[in-house]
């Protein structure tokens, strides 16, 4: 290790070193050639949708915890979904939100320090079955309802209620094909529309489940 | 006993008596009485008959927690816990006059003394006002357990007498909360808010018991840390840094030529303080730190290169933006120490060591993360990196030491010090720590106060600074300064304040002069609130809004607490004032009536970066 010299020093064209101009107003403009690049703030800033699984303990107002930790902390959830899984005191989270790759794994190290937290996982990039339920009640007359059925089947959804002017649809699959559904029906008139949020499992033999040690 | 001026207390000042103190494990004659008689008093009440109830249980946790001091104020729900505390002598309870500085002496207990600090106070306005105390110690990771009360179980979302959602509201701002409705889980609660408020990255837990809770009978056993631990399968703090990491730091250390180490609270609260300095002496490099790593280095160690941030020195602010390592030990890159990111370090590559990963990349990218508690993580590092020669540093040692040269002389040391005869605030504490030997225990309160004797005091004790730096709490000092005494008996204590703060919290004199808590106040009075003003002057176009700040007479106002109190308003009474405090057994406050105009330079203006400081405004040449 040897010293450097200062001839060779980056410091001595730091603007650090520059006489300081005493209004805060009035910085003088750094010099182009001494600039150095600007540090890169945390983040690619290119933001997608993510889905993260988040095991957490079944105790009371966990679910305020998370929910108020994503407010606080600023990060804008899409959908969320809670249930129980097979295990006692174990629910499982799916937590679906958009943000760049930095900002999402920050939302996931801020819900690790939840001592109710057991573990989150970001799935984005992982193999997964991924589906929703979705409910809506399409206005639908003697006239159309043969279209609307004929749409729906095409999702793979099914009618669940029928009424003189209405009928009520069960669809399931990605957020994806819920949107275009909902889309395609939009047309005929949508009385009433509700979705659970995304459930996501991972492909395969693996389980997030089973990799919590207890 | 009020004296003023410091006058006819030559005497006294010349031999300081033996400071008298009945503080538990003190050691002095008086503080062992007190013991015989609590054992014996422990004996007397414990062989009465009566059920065991929750607040019995509590007060059972608390104590094998090794908790000995709790700051509280009573209130309705919490009655059964005042009804039993008597019977436990082992706790002192300190009568504190408002719950928020019940909570600030807990925070200043807890970091002077590295143990758990304690407040409590009843449901509704009791728990509403501990709420800033506990956002303090969240802020700054300090480890406390704040128990408040809350209705009967059957009553809670009635909007019942004194009624309030507060783990709703503790939520976001504490480590982790409880709401307590059955007396059995009393012990495992409170041996698991224990066990979280000092493990990992430290912060305050909060329990809420209703009223039931606390009156029920109970037989529920104390678990055992094993069992406290099974119990909490979410919280497993990574301690050890990973090797990989560890390599990877090492080689960047061996590489960098200017590398520097900025030093957090995480090297106090790991007390990492002798592996640091092994550390720093072993690749001789520069340590500078933030406000709350103070005293993670002794200021008069030739590496100790000084406090850095947005009122930090100027070579230390160069120092960082000319380094090409930053070795950031147990700190957080706040807003305060960065500036601009944009700007911060820039040909700097960084190495984050901290304990709580969430805080790595949140701020700054960093080029070598490691997860770990910085003791580990600094003995880890020691062993890998190369000793290095002083002699091979020297030119880059000569460079910094040539700017802390440029830095001190230039250095604008109030716009007071030219004057002649003027008191300037950076005169005071400077002549406090010399007076004290730079290893008292100095609590600040928030503004100039802070920066003045962050910048000016000389810290040569690991926990001899205790400040409000990530909520900036006014009214912090006397409080915390009260909690610090009883957490560290054995260090002299200095309350550091500007009227503004003290003013707030000031009610707190009655309880330092009840229980005779040796705090010394020294009372920084511009009649202003200085860094309003400063702003103002700076920023807002001298557009003085609200900074003017009228006071009582702050002698009268000590004497009537029964609080002796001085009075210094040139430089030469300093040193004669300071003396006579000391001399007090008890607390004891100096109103020292600085020059009103002062500011603190260099400044970093919001927004701008390190490079950007502001020395000198609107002041005559030197």
């Amino acid at each position: 290790m040897s010293p450097d010299p200062t001839t060779t020093d980056p410091t001595t064209t730091d603007p650090a070193t520059e006489p300081t101009a005493a209004p805060p107003t009035a910085a003088p403009p750094p010099a182009a050639h001494a600039a150095p690049p600007p540090r890169s703030l945390p983040g690619s800033g290119e933001t997608r949708r993510h889905i993260l699984v988040v095991l957490v303990m079944d105790r009371p107002g966990v679910l305020n915890r998370v929910a108020s930790l994503m407010r606080a902390r600023n990060f804008n959830i899409d959908s969320l979904s809670v249930s129980r899984t097979d295990k006692p005191q174990i629910s499982r989270m799916t937590l679906t939100l958009h943000g760049d790759d930095v900002a999402v794994e920050q939302a996931g190290k801020q819900l690790y320090r939840l001592i109710d937290v057991l573990k989150v996982q970001d799935v984005t990039a992982e193999q997964v079955v991924e589906h929703e339920l979705a409910l809506l009640k399409v206005r639908a007359t003697d006239t159309n309802r043969a279209e609307v059925i004929k749409i729906v089947e095409l999702f793979k959804g099914r009618i669940v209620d029928i009424a003189p002017d209405a009928v009520i649809v069960e669809a399931s699959g990605t957020e994806a094909e819920i949107d275009s559904l909902v889309a395609l029906v939009r047309g005929y008139g949508i009385k009433e529309l509700v979705r659970t949020g995304a459930v996501v499992m991972l492909r395969g033999a693996g389980s997030i489940e089973e990799a919590l040690k207890l | 006993m009020t004296m003023t001026k410091g006058e006819s207390l030559a005497g006294q000042a010349g031999g300081t008596p033996p400071r008298r103190s009945h503080v538990p494990g003190d050691g002095t004659a008086a503080a062992e009485a007190i013991e015989q008689a609590r054992r014996a008093m422990l004996h007397e009440v414990r062989s009465r008959k009566r059920t065991r109830i929750g607040a019995d249980a509590l007060m059972e946790a608390l104590i094998r927690q090794g908790a000995d001091t709790l700051f509280s104020y009573p209130g309705g729900v919490i009655l059964p816990i005042y009804d039993v505390l008597g019977d436990y002598p082992e706790i002192r309870h300190i009568l504190v006059r408002h719950e928020q500085g019940g909570a600030h002496a807990a925070d200043g207990y807890a970091r002077a003394s590295g143990k758990v600090g304690v407040c409590m106070g009843t449901s509704g306005p009791g728990a509403t006002n501990l709420v800033t105390g506990i956002a303090t110690a969240q802020l700054d990771s300090v480890p406390m357990v704040a128990i408040t009360g809350n209705v009967p179980g059957s009553l809670i979302g009635k909007d019942a007498f004194q009624e309030i959602d507060i783990t709703g509201i503790t939520l976001p701002m504490t480590k982790h909360n409880y709401l307590v409705r059955n007396a059995d889980d009393i012990p495992r609660v409170v041996a698991e808010a224990f066990y979280i408020a000092q493990h990992g990255r430290p912060g305050p837990v909060h329990i809420d018991l209703t009223k039931d809770a606390l009156q029920q009978e109970t037989r529920a056993e104390h678990p055992s840390l094993e069992d406290v631990i099974a119990g909490l399968p979410g919280f497993r703090p990574n301690t050890e840094g990973h090797p990989r990491q560890l390599k990877l730091a090492a080689r960047e250390i061996a590489q960098a030529k200017r590398p520097l180490i900025i030093a957090g609270h995480g090297v106090l609260i790991a007390e990492a303080w002798d592996e640091l300095r092994a550390f720093a002496e072993k690749t001789q490099i520069p340590v500078a730190w933030s406000l709350l790593g103070i005293g993670a280095m002794d200021e008069e160690h030739p590496l100790a290169y000084g406090y850095m941030g947005m009122h930090g020195w100027k070579h230390v602010n160069r120092a960082i933006q000319a380094a090409d390592l930053l070795i950031a030990i147990g700190m957080r890159f706040d807003d305060r120490v960065t500036g601009s990111v944009k700007t911060y370090a820039p040909y700097a590559r960084i190495i984050h060591v901290d304990i709580d990963p969430a805080e790595i990349g949140k701020n700054v990218a960093v080029e070598v993360p490691i997860v770990g508690d910085a003791k580990n993580v600094i003995v880890g590092l020691t062993k890998l990196v190369h000793q290095v020669e002083p002699a091979a540093r020297a030119a880059y040692h000569a460079q910094l030491a040539e700017w802390r040269r440029e830095s001190e002389r230039s250095s604008w040391h109030g716009s007071g010090g030219w004057k002649e005869g003027v008191l300037s605030a950076d005169f005071v504490v400077e002549r406090i720590g010399e007076l004290t030997d730079h290893v008292a225990t100095y609590v600040a309160d928030v503004g100039q106060n802070q920066m003045w004797l962050a910048r000016y005091t000389k810290f040569r004790r690991p926990h001899s600074h205790i400040s409000s730096g990530g909520l900036g709490t006014m009214g912090f000092a006397v409080p915390a300064a009260m909690g610090a005494a009883l957490g560290n008996p054995a260090a002299e204590t200095w309350a550091i304040c500007g009227d503004g703060g003290f003013q707030m919290t000031s009610q707190e004199l009655m309880t330092l002069a009840v229980d005779r808590i040796p705090v010394k106040i020294a009372l920084l009075d511009n009649k202003k609130l200085g860094m309003i003003r400063q702003w103002q002057e700076i920023v807002y176009a001298g557009n003085y809004h609200s900074s003017h700040l009228p006071g009582p007479d702050f002698a009268k106002l000590a004497d009537a607490y029964g609080v002796p109190a001085f009075r210094a308003s040139t430089p030469d009474e300093v040193d004669k004032a300071i003396k006579a405090a000391q001399a007090v057994d008890g607390p004891a406050l100096i109103w020292f009536e600085i020059e009103q105009e002062q500011n603190v330079f260099p400044m970093m203006p919001a927004g701008k970066g390190l490079s950007d400081l502001i020395e000198t405004w609107g002041a005559p040449e030197e």
